[in-house]
């Protein structure tokens, strides 16, 4: 049925192609094995070891997003977009703010 | 700031006829979803919190570095994250109209989220045997609680999958059932993202 | 065997020997025997289903949060007495002290989650759609499922009075107070199931309406186009949104530490009490902003229409309530300064809380603004508004008082706090929500409400507010802390302590007037002609009937400016042409459908197996839910459409009343 639909807006729906996966599927392989290998093998400091892996699963989050979730594809105004971002806003006070809260009542 | 609504807002008051209403229809789903899938990362990231607030509360019991069989777990990440790749390529198929391909797919996506769940499951099932329980300690009723939810939710999808499979079998390849693959597909790309976190703060840090 | 099972039913199920539960016990099995018989006396149980029960319509949705949320502020309110008796004198022995802690819980939960959000959600479902010219909500099917939810999670927490035991442990329920350790009976399961089942409605509420404002508005109506109130219910959904999971897991978290012996939040094992306490107000404090957004989106739309202006600042407005919206997220911490967290913590929490109080003097002086120099009509809702911005004017600055963290040590769980959120929530949220029920009642069903007694009414409760609590501001300063059932006499707060319960009764009083004038206006109903009930409304809702068919709008509006209808009643008084009808179409609307009230009472049955440990119970409950879900997936014959001569008889029939 939606075959033979020919309005405009039905040619930017969130299709992407077989060479954004593949892209997107082994950009996430790496992104997964880089950090499996520096941790399994103590390639580095506590400190930067922490930094270094959650760098890699934030990129890996957005090659997601772009590849897998076609982010930007959609009709816009991106209200998707716009949702995501302030619930990122919300994840990060969420979860600093209760770290920073209770590093002062810390048990155990 | 100033967006129109018209003509995509809602049930058409403009000259389209019938069949662009459906198309508005499954698109403000698409939408919701997308609303949903937020209100779900909030979810993830207090129980991402409550984890990161009670990492240390072994309460002198069982520590992750005794406990975690990383083997297993790299397994698991790379099971999902290749049934996240598969549930794209069945999402691919279906905007080619191959309804085969799409049904195909679709098994191979769940087949992958069933092991994934069946080595969770033995994963779970041994640490109870060596004694660590979700009532060992506030780490341990933590992790339980965090990555059995990030579990539950891909069970979740495997049954709905399932009932999605037989509804395109049915009803092959239309607007409605379009809509529905679309949803799962996110929901489906969102559990990877999920656990990749998991894999990253729970797993990595815990045996550092 | 039968003597188990009785044994069972008398100690352990019912709650028995107390007089007062004993006297609810028989009133409320006498009242459901009565609309039983009633129901098959008048042969109305096919209509109850076909009409309400499975309905999607969101005007009958919205219809049916209100006449709930009513039943629960009555409910709300006798708690509210019977706490301002005990407290009357000193150690009375009125209310036992564990009973005091039941009916100070039970009040807290009922009045902020099961009378404010359905009053509130009731006014987002009649007026939303109608305000942006929709012809439903963008998930018809979805909205009756929030709502069922709420009724049965309403309905999970209310039976714990007499069946099983109410919750005592605060309406926070913080722990170690709340784990099994300090609460073993079934209240505190009755109040997490009781808000978890509800919680999943809101939730699922708030995303509709944020996907309804922003994707069903009329052709031609922009964002900065809308109504204020649909602006302050975009808002506040949004906060819902991002608020709700929060204490979804909260909830969920501490019923894993109760069911299967977690440590989260216990004092062994590892647990951490006061990570509750951070989780529940970064929920519970975007909460209270959640449930007073609405109210100024109410007030906007009353003030300019009874001042017969355009909104003053509107821009100012927009951007007032969005940045409250996003800065409720960023004051948790003011709720516990006295944990000791810190310098630094209590300093930030200090100033984002002080920071929140700007946009909100913005909308005072906005509202100010309106009404000068305007011709104001003082009709009920306008004048529960002028009652309105006064008061929460004094309840703002005292929270601003709170906000400043050294001296919060002072009054923290003081009297003073109790007199603070009562003045921003009863002056604020409930005389907004009754200007809201006024304003739009003729649209709901018709007629007004009579004038006469809704003024007897406006004035009880406004001198029942203050008498009630402005004496417990000084008693907070004099030392008088929350949640104690008795003092003593050399405490010296007797006096003020009388006054404040006098208050109280006022208010009871001022209540029973209400229900008075209600149902005056019914026996002597006098039909609204017009759909602009009040001559001046300047907005959608008011170009169509009262009450509007089925499908709302005949024809979509198209919108080309702010106050629409105001601006096209401006144009024909000026000799304008009417805009020529366009040829009447189709009207693709939801079927109804009984899925939501099934799956709701699936739910039920869940979350009561939960509560009693009954796995026989909660298995079959949940299995329930899945196969509602499942059978909602399969279903593909979800809407039709309403044929060209249907809505022609329709509306040929309303021509009367147009």
């Amino acid at each position: 049925m939606a075959n033979h639909n020919s309005h405009a807006h039905d040619e930017h729906e969130s299709h992407g192609s077989l060479k954004s996966y593949v892209i997107g599927f082994v950009l996430s392989i790496v992104l997964t094995i880089l950090p499996i290998v520096v941790v399994m093998n103590d390639m580095m400091d506590k400190t930067p070891t922490i930094i270094f892996i959650l760098i890699m699963a934030v990129l890996q989050f957005v090659i997601q997003l772009f590849f897998f979730m076609h982010l930007r594809e959609d009709k816009k105004p991106r209200y998707n977009v716009m949702a995501l971002i302030f619930g990122l806003v919300i994840l990060v006070t969420i979860i600093a703010g209760s770290i920073w809260i209770m590093t002062y009542n810390a048990v155990g | 700031m100033a967006h129109t609504a018209a003509p995509h807002g809602g049930h058409g008051p403009n000259d389209h006829g019938h069949h662009d209403d459906h198309h508005d229809h499954e698109s403000i789903k698409v939408l919701g979803f997308w609303m949903f899938l937020i209100t779900d990362v909030i979810l993830f990231g207090t129980l991402f919190a409550t984890f990161s607030v009670l990492h240390n509360s072994t309460n002198g019991g069982p520590t992750p570095h005794e406990m975690f069989e990383m083997p297993g777990v790299i397994a698991e990440t790379f099971i999902l994250l290749t049934s996240s790749f598969t549930s794209g390529l069945a999402v691919l198929f279906m905007h080619k109209g191959n309804k085969k391909g799409l049904i195909g797919w679709l098994i191979v996506t769940a087949l992958l989220g069933a092991s994934f769940i069946f080595l969770e499951v033995s994963e779970f099932l041994k640490m109870v045997d060596e004694g660590v329980k979700i009532s060992t300690s506030g780490y341990w009723s933590s992790f339980f609680t965090l990555v059995g939810t990030h579990g539950l939710h891909v069970s979740v999808g495997l049954v709905w999958m399932i009932a999605l499979m037989i509804q395109i079998g049915k009803r092959g390849i239309n607007p409605v059932t379009k809509r529905k693959v679309t949803i799962i597909s996110l929901y489906w790309h969102f559990l990877d993202v999920v656990w990749i976190f998991v894999l990253t703060v729970v797993y990595l840090m815990g045996v550092m | 065997m039968f003597k188990d099972f009785m044994d069972f039913m008398l100690n352990d199920f019912f709650i028995t020997g107390d007089p007062l539960i004993l006297g609810a016990q028989v009133s409320i099995g006498l009242s459901m025997v009565a609309i039983v018989i009633a129901l098959t006396y008048f042969k109305k149980w096919r209509w109850l289903w076909t009409e309400w029960l499975t309905t999607v319509d969101h005007k009958k949705i919205g219809i049916m949060y209100v006449i709930a949320a009513l039943l629960m502020l009555f409910r709300g309110g006798v708690d509210a007495l019977l706490i301002r008796t005990q407290l009357a004198l000193p150690n009375l022995e009125f209310l036992h002290a564990g009973h005091y802690n039941a009916i100070f819980t039970t009040h807290g939960v009922i009045m902020i989650l099961f009378m404010a959000m359905p009053l509130m959600f009731g006014l987002f479902n009649i007026v939303v759609p109608l305000q942006i010219g929709a012809r439903d909500v963008a998930y018809p099917y979805l909205n009756s499922l929030s709502f069922w939810l709420f009724f049965f999670g309403a309905m999970l927490f209310n039976v714990s009075f007499v069946i099983g035991g109410s919750p005592d442990a605060g309406w926070l329920a913080y722990p170690p107070l709340s784990e099994l350790s300090g609460s073993p009976g079934l209240g505190q399961d009755f109040y997490i199931w009781g808000i978890q089942i509800s919680g999943i409605g809101s939730l699922a509420s708030g995303i509709n309406f944020v996907v309804t404002i922003l994707k069903m508005r009329a052709p031609g109506m922009k964002l900065m186009q809308m109504p204020m109130f649909t602006w302050s219910v975009l808002s506040s959904s949004i906060t819902i949104m991002f608020a709700f999971p929060i204490l979804t897991v909260t909830l969920f978290l501490l019923f894993i530490d109760r069911y299967l012996g977690a440590h989260f939040f216990t004092l062994d094992g590892g647990g951490n009490p006061m990570m509750y306490i951070n989780l529940i107000w970064m929920w519970g404090h975007p909460e209270v902003y959640i449930v007073i957004l609405p109210a100024f989106g109410v007030f906007s739309d009353v003030v300019s229409t009874f001042s017969k202006k355009k909104l003053f600042g509107y821009k100012s407005m927009v951007f007032a309530l969005m940045s409250i919206s996003f800065f409720s997220f960023f004051t948790w911490a003011h709720h516990f300064f006295t944990m000791g967290s810190g310098a630094d913590v209590n300093a930030f929490f200090a100033i984002t809380t002080m920071l929140i109080a700007i946009p909100t003097g913005v909308k005072v002086f906005n509202w100010l603004f309106t009404m000068f120099r305007g011709r104001i009509t003082f009709t009920q809702p306008m004048l529960w508004t002028l009652a309105f911005i006064p008061c929460f004017v004094v309840g703002g600055m005292t929270g601003v008082m709170l906000s400043v963290a050294p001296a919060d040590f002072q009054f923290h769980n003081s009297y003073f706090l109790i007199a603070h959120f009562h003045q921003v929530l009863i002056g604020g949220v409930v005389f907004g929500y009754f200007a809201g029920l006024y304003y739009w009642w003729p649209k709901m069903f018709g007629f007004k409400l009579h004038d006469g007694l809704g003024k007897w009414a406006f004035w009880l409760w406004n001198i029942g507010f203050y008498v009630c609590f402005m004496p417990q501001y000084a008693l907070g300063l004099m030392g008088m802390t929350r949640r104690f059932n008795e003092y003593n006499f050399d405490m010296g707060w007797q006096p003020l302590n009388v006054v404040s319960t006098i208050g109280a009764f006022i208010m009871g009083l001022a209540f029973i007037f209400q229900v008075w004038q209600i149902a005056h206006s019914i026996k002597f109903l006098k039909k609204e002609k017009s759909g602009d009930a009040w001559g001046d409304g300047r907005t959608l809702e008011w170009s169509i009937p009262s009450p509007a068919p089925m499908y709302n709008f005949a024809r979509l509006p198209e919108v080309s400016s702010s106050d629409a209808w105001w601006e096209e009643k401006q144009r024909l008084a000026n000799g304008g042409e009417p805009k020529p009808l366009a040829p009447l179409e189709p009207i693709h609307m939801p079927r109804n459908s009984g899925i939501p009230f099934i799956m709701s009472v699936f739910f039920f049955i869940a979350g009561f197996g939960f509560v009693w440990h009954w796995t026989w119970m909660l298995v079959p409950g949940l299995i329930g839910v899945g196969c509602c879900l499942l059978a909602r997936s399969f279903d593909y014959d979800t809407d039709y459409y309403i044929p060209v001569d249907e809505i022609e008889r329709t509306e040929a029939a309303l021509k009367g009343v147009r």
